[in-house]
């Protein structure tokens, strides 16, 4: 029998895990979720470590999350808000870091508005990095989760299609379930205002769905994403009015649908425009699903990442 | 190089099973509150059987659950690849309850170590009791079975291993020395 897949040092996005790695994190994801609903929502798998939380852009969801889970593995953890810390004296990511460490810290979580930020700290520190979403890059433990309740959904991935419809151009949350599904076997749609799309998709091997009712016809299950209107710095859409009555997932539209869709949304949602309430709310939406997946995920991260073999050759060194 | 030999084939355990599920029955003086648990991955298919046959004889239905003491274990820290994390089930609330935790082998006490160690993060039973299929001695811990299949002298370069129709193929216990 081959030896089990591991990790590695760092999680910084689904492109560079295979398919093995992916299937390791659902697998091991699986038994953790029962952790949750169990009286002492607590097992001491991380007793003793002591995880930072770096977050350069406002969270809740994730970081609430990723704290949970570092929880119920008994981690000791500490979250480091910009907005309150020394990075808005002007200390750079790199020094924080470090500094960290010099604390005999043994794992970040970091979220930052640059894309490639996590790959760039995992190769400057020796402590085990996770990328809780980096700029446009990658997001991706929302990608694993959102394959996790997907094969729950359905039993597999393989063979699934699952159109991602929305803001794919401002979304890592997008690029991360792109490769995620791809490496997984399942055909992917995009779907979205032209503005909205990156040049060139089609050469990722996706099926390009023009509008949002060839989406219906086609898929599986809709990945919706939220409209980023925080990221927009130039006019991609004409108005939120006009963006949920061309784009938006109604009752209407799914009514249409060959068969019944199932419903999915990274949050926070923008209700009444890429989704309207009664679909989010409705009976085949898996949002909440997706949530409690998304604790369940990231305990398996950090319970693989603490054991995997460190490649101390790319870490630790000067720059 | 390593020699194999056979401690108990398919009947033999059957017949181990049936004292086993006996002496279950008589120390827990009947089978009320009884709950059966297993730990993964073999101890659980051996929990069903003693489940099963105690249910026959006693005309009732025996709780069984199964329990992966992987986030337990002591050597978690030790660097190396994580070990895959199976399923925990347990039927209902253990508190007041006689549980028997049910085991392949038991060797050096860790892992029954770190399933009391679980339990108490799920309630707290009324007794504990220790049932497996081989005790092969070697005890690190000051630990010791209620209920025994069978015992065998082993040394630290031998591996007891058991085979269960459910995931083998074929009901064994096997004894390879110098492996």
């Amino acid at each position: 029998m081959a030896a089990p897949p591991t990790l590695g040092k760092d999680l910084i996005g689904l492109e560079t895990l295979s398919a093995d790695q992916i299937r390791l994190i659902l697998d091991t994801a699986g038994p953790f979720k029962e952790v949750s609903e169990r009286p002492i929502k607590k097992v001491p798998a991380l007793r003793g470590k002591t995880i930072v939380n770096l977050f350069f852009e406002a969270s809740t969801r994730t970081r609430i999350s990723f704290e949970f889970a570092e929880k119920r593995l008994s981690a000791d953890t500490v979250n480091v808000a910009t907005s309150v810390s020394s990075l808005s004296k002007g200390e750079t990511l790199v020094d924080t870091a470090r500094n960290l460490e010099a604390m005999h810290i043994d794992m970040v979580v970091i979220r930052h508005h640059a894309s490639g930020s996590a790959e760039f700290l995992g190769n400057r520190i020796r402590s085990n990095v996770v990328n809780a979403g980096d700029g446009q890059h990658e997001h991706p433990t929302q990608g694993l989760l959102d394959l996790m309740t997907l094969r729950e959904k359905f039993g597999r991935i393989e063979g699934l299609k699952v159109a991602i419809c929305g803001d794919f151009l401002h979304s890592r949350v997008a690029r991360s379930n792109l490769w995620g599904l791809q490496k997984l076997g399942a055909e992917v749609g995009v779907c979205g205002p032209a503005t909205l799309l990156p040049r060139g998709i089609e050469q990722l091997g996706v099926t390009v769905l023009p509008r949002i009712e060839d989406a219906i016809q086609w898929a599986d299950a809709l990945n919706i994403l939220r409209l980023q209107l925080e990221r927009m710095t130039a006019g991609f859409i004409p108005s939120l009015r006009e963006y949920n009555r061309v784009w938006g997932v109604s009752r209407e539209r799914l009514a249409k649908a060959p068969k019944d869709l199932v419903i999915m949304h990274p949050g926070p949602m923008n209700r009444g425009v890429e989704i309207d309430s009664d679909v989010a709310d409705g009976e085949h939406s898996v949002i909440l699903q997706q949530v409690t997946n998304g604790v369940a995920v990231r305990m398996a991260v950090l319970y693989l990442l603490a054991g995997g073999a460190p490649d101390w050759q790319h870490a630790g060194g000067a720059e | 190089m390593p020699t194999r030999s056979a401690l108990l084939d398919e009947r033999a355990i059957g017949r181990a099973l049936n004292r086993m599920a006996s002496e279950i029955v008589e120390k827990c003086h009947g089978t009320e509150d009884l709950l059966l648990v297993g730990i993964q991955r073999r101890g659980v298919h051996l929990a069903e059987r003693l489940a099963s046959l105690i249910g026959q004889w006693e005309q009732a239905t025996i709780p069984c659950g199964k329990l992966d003491i992987t986030l337990y274990r002591d050597d978690l820290q030790a660097v190396g690849p994580r070990p895959m994390v199976g399923e925990t089930s347990l039927p209902g609330e253990l508190d007041g309850k006689t549980v028997v935790i049910v085991d392949d082998v038991l060797y050096t006490g860790r892992t029954v170590r770190a399933a009391l160690d679980e339990f108490a993060d799920f309630g707290r039973p009324r007794r504990v009791l220790l049932c497996v299929l081989v005790d092969r001695g070697g005890r690190e811990l000051p630990i010791q079975p209620d209920i025994t299949g069978m015992r065998v002298g082993t040394s630290a370069g031998d591996r007891v291993d058991v085979m269960v129709s459910e995931l083998d193929g074929r009901d064994a216990v096997e004894l390879v020395r110098g492996a």
